[in-house]
């Protein structure tokens, strides 16, 4: 009972608190990328409580709902969009022997969890009862679509070289060469995954100089904090995903597994903020040509490269 | 808590607690806010101008095409994962391998049929 | 299948959740085929496919049930949605959702439900069976899938891809019937199809519905947002949560 009590507060925190870092971290890495100081002043030291403030300014903000829109769906939607991070949290290994439930079909259960926040964009975008948060629904409902696809081939491609979908199992299976070998995969995997959280480059969904905000045009205050939460919440699951099941997770030399599983999320997390920073917004119809004729193709390419070593080597 | 019952108790546990987290911070967010509605304030935002006609406008089938790829191609990924649990077991080996690539050769040909057609790309 | 029948009078822990989510669904599947509202439908949808997926984990079948969830609830549902964006989509009720056969679908559909529970009832009488997890995993259908059931599989592939082509037979604006499609007298005869004009070449434009108020295109609507059209541009605007 400890036990789980233990690696349910880890899950906390991890849920809680990363995405704070990731945010802070972006905001100075943006800034410091683009010639700026970024926050400064909130909490004396370089601005290391901008986000903290934030969050008491949303929880202070008034909370307005259209008249127009459609209320409990409206309501409900920033919960559907942000609790599948959490309870995807729960089958992640962070260390040896240090996982919450080793779940025999851990990845295949992380994958169609994850799927279930796509409802989340399509309540909110539908539910506002705004042109503009329509089409950024259905935009991102589309994108989602596509790109997991190839997110799921990529884990497929995992799966095959350890033979198993639990994803303690994955990583105590994983070797060094499998870097090489899973390359391709990886890359798949991580852009895809990239696209599934509406991050830019892959922002067209929420593309705030023509939509505005997309499906989050209507929300204010707690529910729009939610929203965001989701979206960075998404950036620390992302990483967490890509190192345990192509990085090796808590894998390496001299340092403790779990600094090791947290250099590699963090690192991940910084690439995610330098493609936004690097990268402009993908078009729509360039978006779904990366996915359809790259990714999946790419995707395929990996399953028989997988499947062909695994079997003649 | 251990065995298949007790894990998926356990992310019951947390997809409850997950909710919890939710409504909690909704609730603090009740406690904390001011609530002054105002007609102007509840109209739908529009850049400014009032708003034209309804929330709703109709979009184009292109976007269902694509859904509807997914969920075929969906469908056939799922089989890649009992696969490859086995395909390297003793007593599969070759053959499944050879039986996987078949069933992936024919959705193949889905995407080049579709390629070919132009759908993929945008009109 | 054992002979042995525990009492009913002391259910499991998993019978009671079993009883709970078959509860759940049944609630909300009426809820989708009595709701007024469209997308209400759709979205209660959701909960009755969750409730069977967590059906699905209590029988242990555990790879079915994470199937339920990543293929109805990922997508099929989310096909459903667009299906009803394309055609329509108001906010609130519908007067016309509900049709006069109303008494007639409640009969068809009591006798389904009676014709299926005799079915099962008489098929299994009191068959009672030991809940052992296991035998719902990945590993143990990749057995049987592909030590038995070899040809069925390379079949389904065949079915899936005459699904597909079908589906991109049906959304291609391009092919022409053979008889021309007779319209009505007051739409206004739509250009012969160009597909590649000039507005769609960007983005989702949205067709605006004739005899409507509410042309809004993506680009070059009435309204205009703010900030700068330059949609490469990464803006800063937007970052932190």
């Amino acid at each position: 009972m400890l036990d789980v009590a233990l690696s349910f507060a880890v899950i906390l925190v991890v849920f809680l608190v990363l995405p704070l870092i990731v945010g802070q971290t972006e905001h100075k890495v943006m800034a410091h990328m683009q010639s700026r100081l970024g926050p400064m002043y909130a909490g004396g030291f370089h601005g290391w409580a901008q986000l903290i403030a934030d969050g008491v300014k949303f929880a202070q903000k008034e909370d307005v709902i259209p008249a127009a829109a459609d209320r409990r769906v409206f309501m409900i939607a920033p919960g559907v969009a942000l609790v599948p991070y959490l309870v995807v949290l729960i089958a992640i290994p962070f260390d040896r022997d240090f996982v919450a439930v080793d779940l025999s079909l851990g990845l295949f259960f992380v994958l169609a969890v994850m799927g279930v926040g796509v409802l989340g964009s399509i309540m909110a975008g539908w539910a506002s009862a705004n042109k503009y948060s329509v089409l950024g629904g259905m935009r991102s409902a589309a994108q989602l679509m596509s790109y997991e696809l190839p997110l799921v081939l990529a884990a497929a491609s995992v799966a095959m070289a350890a033979g198993t979908l639990s994803l303690p199992g994955i990583v105590e299976a994983w070797q060094w060469w499998w870097l090489p070998w899973q390359a391709v995969g990886g890359v798949v995997f991580f852009v895809a995954g990239l696209a599934e959280l509406r991050r830019p480059p892959f922002d067209m969904p929420i593309a705030e100089s023509e939509i505005i905000m997309g499906p989050m045009t209507e929300y204010t205050g707690m529910r729009f904090a939610l929203f965001m939460l989701a979206e960075y919440a998404g950036i620390v699951v992302l990483s967490f995903l890509t190192t345990v099941l192509f990085l090796g997770g808590w894998h390496g030399p001299f340092l403790p597994g779990w600094l090791w599983t947290l250099v590699k999320v963090f690192a991940l997390a910084f690439v995610v903020i330098w493609l936004r920073v690097t990268y402009p917004r993908l078009r729509e119809d360039q978006l779904q040509k990366l996915a359809w004729a790259v990714l999946v193709p790419l995707a395929l390419f990996q399953l028989a490269l997988t499947g062909v070593v695994k079997v003649l080597v | 808590m251990d065995g298949y019952f007790g894990s998926y108790v356990l992310v019951a546990a947390l997809l409850a607690l997950g909710v919890a987290i939710v409504a909690g911070a909704l609730f603090a967010n009740r406690l904390l806010r001011p609530s002054r509605p105002t007609a102007e304030k509840l109209t739908t935002y529009e850049c400014g101008v009032d708003p034209v006609g309804d929330g709703w406008a109709q979009s184009q089938v292109r976007y269902y095409v694509f859904t509807y790829l997914y969920v075929v191609f969906a469908v056939d990924a799922v089989f890649l994962f009992p696969w490859a649990t086995v395909f390297d077991a003793p007593g599969y080996g070759l053959t499944t391998l050879v039986e996987m690539f078949v069933f992936l050769g024919f959705i193949a040909l889905g995407i080049v049929y579709a390629w070919r057609k132009r759908v993929l790309s945008w009109t | 299948m054992t002979e042995a029948v525990p009492s009913y009078l002391s259910p499991t822990g998993q019978e009671i959740v079993f009883l709970l989510l078959g509860a759940v669904a049944v609630g909300s599947a009426l809820l989708v085929v009595t709701t007024k509202q469209l997308v209400h439908a759709a979205l209660w949808l959701v909960l009755c496919f969750g409730a069977l997926a967590g059906g699905y984990l209590v029988l242990t079948a555990e790879f079915v049930a994470w199937v339920q969830v990543l293929i109805y609830v990922g997508a099929v549902i989310v096909l459903l949605l667009f299906g009803i964006m394309l055609t329509r989509a108001p906010i609130g009720r519908s007067a016309d959702l509900d049709s006069r056969n109303r008494p007639v679908a409640a009969l068809v559909a009591v006798a389904t439900a009676a014709v299926l529970v005799t079915v099962v009832i008489d098929a299994f009488r009191t068959a009672y069976t030991p809940l052992t997890p296991g035998g719902g995993a990945a590993s143990e259908l990749g057995a049987s899938v592909f030590a038995t059931w070899v040809l069925p599989f390379e079949a389904l592939s065949v079915l899936l891809l005459a699904a597909l082509i079908g589906a991109i037979v049906l959304s291609r604006t391009d092919i022409r019937g053979t008889t021309q499609p007779e319209s009505p007298a007051p739409t206004p005869p739509r250009p012969p199809t160009e597909p590649s004009s000039s507005a769609a070449t960007h983005g989702d434009t949205v067709e605006p519905p004739t005899s409507s108020e509410t042309a809004t295109s993506d680009h070059g609507g009435a309204v205009t947002p703010p900030g700068d059209r330059q949609g490469g541009a990464t803006s800063d605007e937007t970052g932190g949560a």
